[in-house]
């Protein structure tokens, strides 16, 4: 029990992909003008890492280990596929606020990072729990940073208002705020670390 | 011809692809130490964008669209760009082993650069011809090259800094790329008939 609490903990906190491993930065920055757009992007990502790693899980042992790298990108397209034309058939908002991010979870490094290192040597159980923590640190990150970026930007927080628009830095919803919006979550995340 | 100046100053300039469209993050914070690993590192991704888009562009043109399987494209994408990574890793180690050790994980890691895919999903988006394609492709890569040679410059001064120790490093580096950013901005104004 202890060891299945452990590899889902790890995917959180220790092992954040956004603010300890730095990996899937294009889709952080890119989707993450608003609270609600980096949830969306969290949980979409998390969907296809909990589906694709279970599945790695599974074929790991007939997947001969040279082709293992080719093999496991097919995995992850099938199904960032899936999602996509779920995505386009039920949520056409959502697409079009995500837009070019979607397909491209296909390359977010987080995905293949977790493939090959955890996934194709674990079990299935084990794999799904990796996933889903995994998936869980990185969507806890992208609302953390669109929430930052939105209360600065608009002064609002899933839409509430906490001051008025008019105070707000139109900079942090725009490209450039992205960047040090995460630039200082990254620094303050390794200062906590540092210090406990 | 308009268009193509058009396409080019926009790829590069007003909507470089690091700076506005969040895209190839990964190199440019990971291969951006020094100057010249920068613009190796941006000849390569070069090298991968052009042939990629092209094929890709074929590939969704002459057999996708009549077949009508556009639901394969991102399968079918990455599966080419994958294959020309893995063509330009034999040749770099046969012809320039030098810069081939320099990059080290970066270069099989041009597959996972949503620069790559990226560009080639979005020429297919915005309904490019073949022209306009391989133009829009080389800009944006020169203007990959650009952001990721201008970083690399300030990184390699940044090294020399005092800094709180939880600035180091990553985080630093990212407000910079966000004032870098801020700077690029100043190119939206510009408007091309």
């Amino acid at each position: 029990m202890k060891k299945y609490w452990n590899i889902l903990y790890n995917g959180i906190i220790p092992g954040n992909p956004v603010f300890v491993l730095l990996l899937g930065m294009c889709a952080t920055l890119g989707t993450t003008s608003s609270a609600h757009n980096g949830m969306m992007m969290g949980i979409a990502t998390a969907a296809v890492l909990i589906c694709s790693n279970v599945v790695i899980s599974m074929a790991k042992s007939v997947v001969p280990d040279k082709v293992r790298i080719p093999a496991f990108i097919v995995i992850i397209a099938s199904f960032v596929t899936m999602l996509q034309l779920a995505v386009n058939a039920w949520l056409p908002s959502l697409n079009a606020s995500l837009g070019i991010f979607i397909p491209l979870i296909v390359v977010n490094c987080v995905l293949l990072g977790r493939a090959e290192a955890f996934a194709s040597k674990n079990g299935i159980f084990a794999s799904f729990l990796d996933g889903f923590g995994t998936g869980l640190g990185f969507t806890i990150a992208l609302i953390l940073l669109g929430g930052v970026r939105e209360i600065l930007g608009t002064g609002k927080i899933f839409g509430a208002e906490i001051f008025p628009e008019d105070y707000g830095m139109l900079l942090f919803i725009l490209a450039p705020g992205a960047f040090i919006a995460l630039g200082y979550l990254i620094a303050i995340v390794n200062k906590i670390r540092k210090t406990c | 011809m308009l268009t193509y100046i058009s396409i080019i100053i926009t790829a590069i300039f007003i909507n470089n692809i690091v700076f506005s469209q969040f895209l190839g993050i990964c190199p440019f914070l990971g291969v951006s130490k020094k100057t010249s690993s920068a613009l190796g590192m941006g000849a390569a991704v070069t090298f991968v964008i052009m042939i990629a888009t092209v094929v890709a562009w074929l590939l969704q043109m002459y057999v996708l669209n009549p077949l009508g399987l556009q639901f394969l494209q991102t399968i079918v994408f990455i599966l080419v760009i994958a294959f020309l990574v893995q063509l330009l890793e034999i040749i770099m180690k046969k012809t320039v082993p030098s810069l081939y050790q320099a990059l080290g994980v970066f270069l099989p890691l041009i597959t996972t650069n949503c620069a790559v895919l990226g560009v080639a999903i979005l020429v297919i988006q915005k309904g490019f011809n073949l022209m306009e394609a391989v133009t829009y492709g080389f800009a944006t890569s020169l203007g990959f090259t650009l952001a990721l040679w201008i970083f690399a410059g300030i990184r390699e001064q940044l090294e020399l800094m005092p800094l709180p120790r939880a600035m180091k490093g990553v985080p630093i580096a990212l407000i910079c790329a966000g004032i870098l950013a801020m700077a690029f901005m100043g190119f939206s104004g510009i408007k091309i008939q």
